[in-house]
């Protein structure tokens, strides 16, 4: 039973802090909920580092496999959640429109695309809180200023969260979903992830070099392997995805 | 025990009333020459419509530019030309300002397909400053046994019962209501219409398309008939139906008969058709004298009436009157 007046107009938006944080709570619990998105995100990397630093199936050059293995690894969680699952989420919420929807509520666009980069970025702390512990557990010795792997993580969840949307929002549900997959697994042997570029013919190396993942990968591992003070070049590579990536989204982004 | 906020409960009460009597006459949506096309097809072709507070039905058939019209209000499509106005709002141009004053149900989806069915109404209450109570709203649209169920595994009834539920528990003054009960059974679509009648005695204002006739005679206070992109009458359901003065006789019979012979027979301020073949409609003044005036027609005739209906005048005979065709195709 409804009292009179139960439905009586009181309209109005919550405040925008209250609502990105729920929007952003929300979207992490459909991302942690989601089986195959952890497969992505979780399972894969961590399987990655473990079986790959303690059986010797790849040449990962001088010194202990962990220590080539970790910054490759944690560049591949940031592509799995920031590329990969953001690609496959955005294009079923486009697909069954609640893109649309939340179009329609008080949170403006921008305040659902914050939302979803901090998702993604809550998502990304916990993905290097446990690989860096079960690193750590693998016997890695990480070198360097942590400020600069927090620089490159964050230029990379840039580069990969543009492309992914560009995407999302471009590309039907099942291309998305289909592509950003196919992309994971070429950038993971191609990307100097597991696999050393080095071992690649010099010409192909040139071009892998300037994907994100590779720059990603090789910006940590210069930083965490070696000590390197800042990797300019691999910043750079990273700040031109971002910037055409995010661009691209912007411009050619469709809701519905 | 009285809740808590009964007496601002009371108060609005009183409030959403009064303001629900004086706001009938006051303009919710105004469109105007509004033409929208997709490519070479033109979905909305100049049309017309002002909705005023209360119930308005968008009537019309599958393809008449019913989503087009409230998608464009609702600020999801730019015109291509002409102008639209909600709450004396543009809804593109002003959406920032609209969109915390409407509620949209959209024809399907909209929600997380791993979402649970409560998680994600008490979601969309969270963005809003004064939501309804997530619980009550729940039970009374009958999805309080489903709250845990995640969207994908809710029924088809059930899904558009939470996309209602959506569209208000923002306590919004106006609600758009894209065909709301399309598929669903008797006793939700029951319930739906329960809700749209409550929300109207609370003032809240309700733009709903359908392509039911007898939904728009039982909700509405206005009806819009569209058809082919355009607005092509609008009233309310009695002035569309001429106030029920008019009655309609229907009867079965061996298709092709001489309809202008028995026109003949009828009194002058009379028409009749065979609307299919073998399907006779006679409209005008139904009274006993004109159902023995069209029994004797088809005794001399050798015609067996079979159906034989006296009907009041319905929204479905308006539109066929209007369009030439049937409603739901």
């Amino acid at each position: 039973m409804t009292t009179v007046g139960t439905y009586a107009p009181q309209p109005g938006a919550a405040p925008l802090p209250r609502m990105i944080a729920a929007q952003a709570a929300l979207e992490t619990k459909m991302l942690l909920r989601n089986g195959e998105q952890l497969l992505l995100t979780v399972v894969i990397p961590t399987l990655l580092l473990v079986l790959f630093s303690s059986v010797d199936i790849v040449d990962t050059g001088k010194g202990r496999a962990v220590d080539f293995l970790t910054p490759g690894v944690l560049a591949l969680a940031v592509m799995s959640t920031a590329f990969t699952g953001q690609a496959i989420a955005t294009g079923f919420e486009r697909r069954y429109g609640v893109l649309k929807r939340l179009a329609a509520s008080p949170l403006p666009r921008w305040g659902l695309m914050t939302a979803k980069t901090a998702s993604v970025l809550v998502t990304e702390v916990l993905q290097v809180l446990l690989l860096t512990v079960i690193a750590f557990a693998l016997g890695w010795s990480p070198h360097g200023n942590p400020l600069t792997v927090l620089l490159l993580l964050v230029l990379g969840t840039a580069a990969f969260s543009g492309l992914g949307l560009l995407m999302a929002g471009t590309l039907k549900a099942e291309a998305t979903l289909g592509a950003a997959n196919l992309v994971f697994l070429l950038l993971l042997v191609g990307g100097g992830v597991i696999v050393p570029l080095d071992k690649f013919p010099q010409g192909a190396q040139d071009v892998l070099g300037l994907l994100p993942i590779s720059a990603l990968s090789d910006g940590l591992r210069a930083v965490l392997q070696h000590g390197t003070g800042t990797p300019w070049g691999d910043l750079g590579v990273l700040a031109v995805w971002a910037v055409a990536g995010l661009g691209a989204a912007g411009a050619f982004f469709r809701w519905e | 025990m009285l809740p808590a906020d009964f007496r601002t409960r009371r108060f609005q009460a009183v409030g959403g009333y009064l303001d629900s009597w004086a706001m009938r006459s006051e303009t919710v949506v105004q469109v105007q020459a509004l033409v929208k096309r997709y490519g070479s097809k033109t979905a909305v072709n100049g049309l017309d419509l002002t909705a005023r507070a209360g119930v308005t039905a968008v009537l019309g058939p599958n393809g008449a530019g019913k989503t087009t019209t409230i998608e464009t209000a609702e600020g999801y499509r730019r015109p291509d030309s002409g102008t639209v106005r909600v709450l004396g709002l543009d809804p593109v141009r002003e959406a920032g300002a609209l969109r915390p004053r409407i509620g949209v149900m959209l024809q399907s989806g909209g929600v997380y397909s791993g979402a649970r069915a409560e998680e994600m109404l008490r979601h969309v209450a969270k963005l809003h400053a004064r939501p309804l109570d997530v619980d009550a709203l729940m039970e009374r649209l009958g999805l309080g046994s489903c709250g845990r169920t995640s969207y994908r595994r809710l029924s088809g009834g059930q899904q558009q019962r939470l996309a209602l539920a959506m569209a208000v528990v923002g306590r919004p003054e106006l609600v758009f209501l894209d065909e709301p009960t399309a598929g669903l059974d008797p006793q939700a679509r029951r319930a739906t219409w329960d809700l749209v009648r409550d929300l109207r005695a609370d003032g809240v204002s309700v733009i709903l398309t359908t392509h039911y006739m007898d939904e728009a005679e039982q909700l509405a206070d206005d009806v819009a008939v569209i058809d082919a992109g355009r607005v092509i009458a609008q009233g309310s359901p009695e002035q569309l139906c001429r106030g029920g003065a008019e009655n309609t006789l229907r009867f079965t019979g061996r298709p092709g008969l001489d309809v202008g012979s028995l026109l003949k027979a009828l009194p002058a301020d009379c028409s009749a058709a065979e609307l299919t073949p073998g399907a006779y409609r006679v409209a005008g003044k139904v009274d006993p004298q004109l159902l023995a005036t069209v029994t004797s027609w088809c005794a001399q005739h050798g015609v067996m009436p079979e159906k034989i209906s006296v009907e009041r005048h319905t929204l479905e005979d308006v539109f066929l009157e209007l369009t030439g065709k049937e409603l739901r195709s």
